[in-house]
């Protein structure tokens, strides 16, 4: 079955004055229908970068698009028309960010920003607008929703906002829904709670959905695929239970080995030595080299490809370099 | 948003009797404010004053009396009477009217163009913008008055008849008036636009037309609000500057500003003062009092001078 979404050798890259700078080099993914995928990575390791580059929101006089392709049912994003794309946004692909406080316009009614995408894609009048948007608020568990679609967003609590823009961005039926960080701003409680709205949504209408996280609690909780992303490139991917069992990438490993793990004491948590290195000094070899307790002489030489290892799962590193 | 207002985010319980929206809130804290108060009160009184007024006056027709010229104020010539024998106080309400709808049609349209052009030229930027607001440089740099005396005098040369005078006038200020307004304007949408609820609004897929009127403009509302009330007191002085030398609007349609022109010698000035005190305090205390309105509303309103 062909994916929903099949992102290829995807490159995005900044021009700066020390050079240019890959925020994305080189990713690979696909998503399909009704699956979630999540990315994972440390801050800066190009995550945003890949999902603003699926929908066409990296413009500007510095960055670009530099290569590869992204097909969305069939479609190259990146050779449409800004006219198809903009059909396509909030319509058939959709998005939500990580603060919804900042996204939502102070000056107009919560009802009013839920009715626009339908009225701009289902071309509704506004008074079925408005009843559909009360019926989405209600969907995304939010009570007295007539009250609330008169609300301002000052009125209400993070939570409650990042309902909204849910209710915002799943009101036309997507097929995929992009969620960036979505609950990164929210307290602990609330999270879970938001996490069970998407998958309930999920349930409901079958939407694929790409995550973007880097809390590995919320991937074990939500993914069906996981793509372990550093430094511009994807490290490792896998099924989420082979992944989560059986790490090959010594970053992967890293990153599990940081999370605290209930029940199980420990003096110190482990925190991978060393920073996300400047993408605008990454030499030939392996990006995560300096980083890495196992690091050869071959990995400061040559960047190890992704590759295969076992069934379901593939990793970029030379340790694995001669299995599978 | 909510923590910035210094307000606790408004569970959906507390009803909603209490539910605050931003006007509400504004309009709570004005009427706070006595200044505004009052300088709303004045504003409001001199409105109908001189639309209403001068249905009551005997003298409304303006007939040259001459049995009656420059009588001091008495009992049935309030404020005297002129070098005509007109009755100045029916005089004064007269040329307030016209005063102040110079003022006010002035101000709408330099604040619907300048909020137009500076729209179109902080959204759509490029070209579009470089000639908008290289346009509203070039007029910038000529003072205001100096340009307002040469159109004035130009229309005097072409002998445009008085009673179309006005409207001429009107567009005038307007076009002096829109450029300041238009950078305004500009750089609210240049910071607005890059704020992520409008990029939401491209993730959404809405068209750029419902982008800049349905979500934009909404934004800048409070701000275009305060900046016409100001405006208004400067076009209402413009005007009379421009009718006091005789530049504006000519008698014998009444102005304040030609009102005073008409007392302006030694023995008008020291002899006459009910010909020159009326119309010169109607416009002390017009602008005084909308520009207290003004700086209240830019207070509760314009988000950037928010406490």
């Amino acid at each position: 079955m062909e994916a929903l979404l099949d992102i290829r050798e995807l490159q995005t890259h900044f021009q700066t004055e020390a050079g240019v700078l890959r925020a994305v080099d080189g990713v690979s993914l696909r998503v399909r229908e009704g699956e979630t995928v999540c990315i994972v990575g440390e801050s800066g390791c190009g995550k945003s970068m890949t999902a603003m580059s699926v929908l066409g929101l990296v413009e500007g006089p510095s960055g670009k698009v530099a290569g590869g392709e992204v097909r969305f049912g069939g479609r190259d994003l990146l050779r449409m028309s800004r006219q198809e794309l903009r059909t396509l946004r909030g319509h058939e692909l959709s998005m939500i960010f990580q603060e919804p406080m900042s996204s939502l316009n102070p000056v107009l009614t919560i009802g009013r920003q839920i009715a626009e995408p339908l009225r701009e894609h289902l071309r509704l009048g506004r008074k079925e607008a408005m009843r559909r948007a009360v019926e989405l608020i209600r969907e995304v568990g939010i009570s007295r929703p007539e009250q609330i679609a008169d609300a301002y967003p000052h009125e209400l609590s993070g939570g409650m906002l990042q309902r909204v823009m849910i209710a915002i961005a799943v009101s036309c039926k997507p097929k995929l829904l992009i969620a960036d960080e979505p609950t990164t701003a929210l307290d602990v409680t609330i999270q879970a709670q938001i996490l069970d709205l998407l998958r309930g949504l999920q349930a409901k209408s079958g939407m694929a959905l790409l995550l973007i996280t880097h809390d590995l609690g919320v991937v074990a909780e939500m993914a069906d695929y996981v793509i372990v992303m550093y430094a511009g490139k994807v490290v490792e991917e896998g099924e989420v239970e082979r992944l989560f069992r059986e790490p090959r990438h010594p970053y992967t490993q890293g990153l599990l080995r940081s999370k605290p793990v209930l029940g199980q004491v420990r003096e110190e948590l482990y925190s991978i030595p060393g920073q996300v290195p400047n993408p605008l000094e990454l030499g030939a070899g392996c990006a995560f080299a300096d980083r890495c307790e196992f690091a050869m002489d071959r990995c400061r030489r040559q960047e190890p490809p992704l590759a295969p290892v076992g069934s379901d799962q593939q990793a970029a590193c030379w340790l694995h370099g001669k299995e599978g | 948003m909510s923590v910035a207002n210094g307000r606790l985010a408004v569970q959906p319980g507390a009803g909603r009797s209490k539910r605050s929206s931003i006007w509400g809130d504004a309009a709570r804290r004005l009427i706070r404010n006595k200044l505004a108060v009052s300088g709303f009160l004045v504003v409001a009184l001199m409105f109908a004053a001189c639309f209403l007024g001068p249905l009551f006056s005997p003298y409304a027709d303006n007939k040259i009396n001459m049995a009656q010229m420059n009588r001091p104020p008495s009992a049935s010539h309030w404020l005297g009477t002129d070098a005509l024998g007109r009755d100045v106080l029916t005089r004064v309400l007269q040329a307030g009217r016209i005063s102040l709808t110079v003022g006010l049609a002035s101000m709408g349209l330099s604040v619907a163009l300048g909020a137009l052009l500076g729209i179109v030229a902080g959204y759509y930027r490029g070209i579009v913008d470089q000639l908008i607001m290289r346009l509203a440089d070039l007029l910038l740099t000529i003072p205001s008055l100096p340009l307002l005396f040469i159109a004035g005098a130009l229309l005097s040369e072409w002998k445009v008849p008085p009673d179309s005078r006005m409207y001429i006038v009107m567009i005038m200020l307007a076009v002096v008036g829109w450029p300041g307004l238009a950078r305004m304007v500009r750089g609210q949408i240049l910071s607005l636009r890059e704020r992520e609820f409008m990029q939401a609004t491209t993730v959404l897929g809405l068209r750029g037309r419902r982008r800049l009127l349905g979500h934009l403009l909404p934004n800048l509302v409070p701000l275009l609000i305060v900046i016409a009330t100001l405006n208004i007191g400067g076009a209402i002085l413009s005007e009379s500057v421009l009718s006091f030398f005789g530049l504006g609007v000519t008698p014998p349609t009444p102005t304040w500003g030609n009102m005073i022109d008409a007392a302006n010698n030694m023995i008008d000035f020291e002899k006459r003062p009910w010909l020159w005190i009326p119309p010169g305090f109607s416009i002390f205390a017009t602008v005084i009092a909308i520009n207290l309105f003004g700086d209240a509303l830019r207070d509760v309103l314009d988000p950037k001078q928010r406490r």
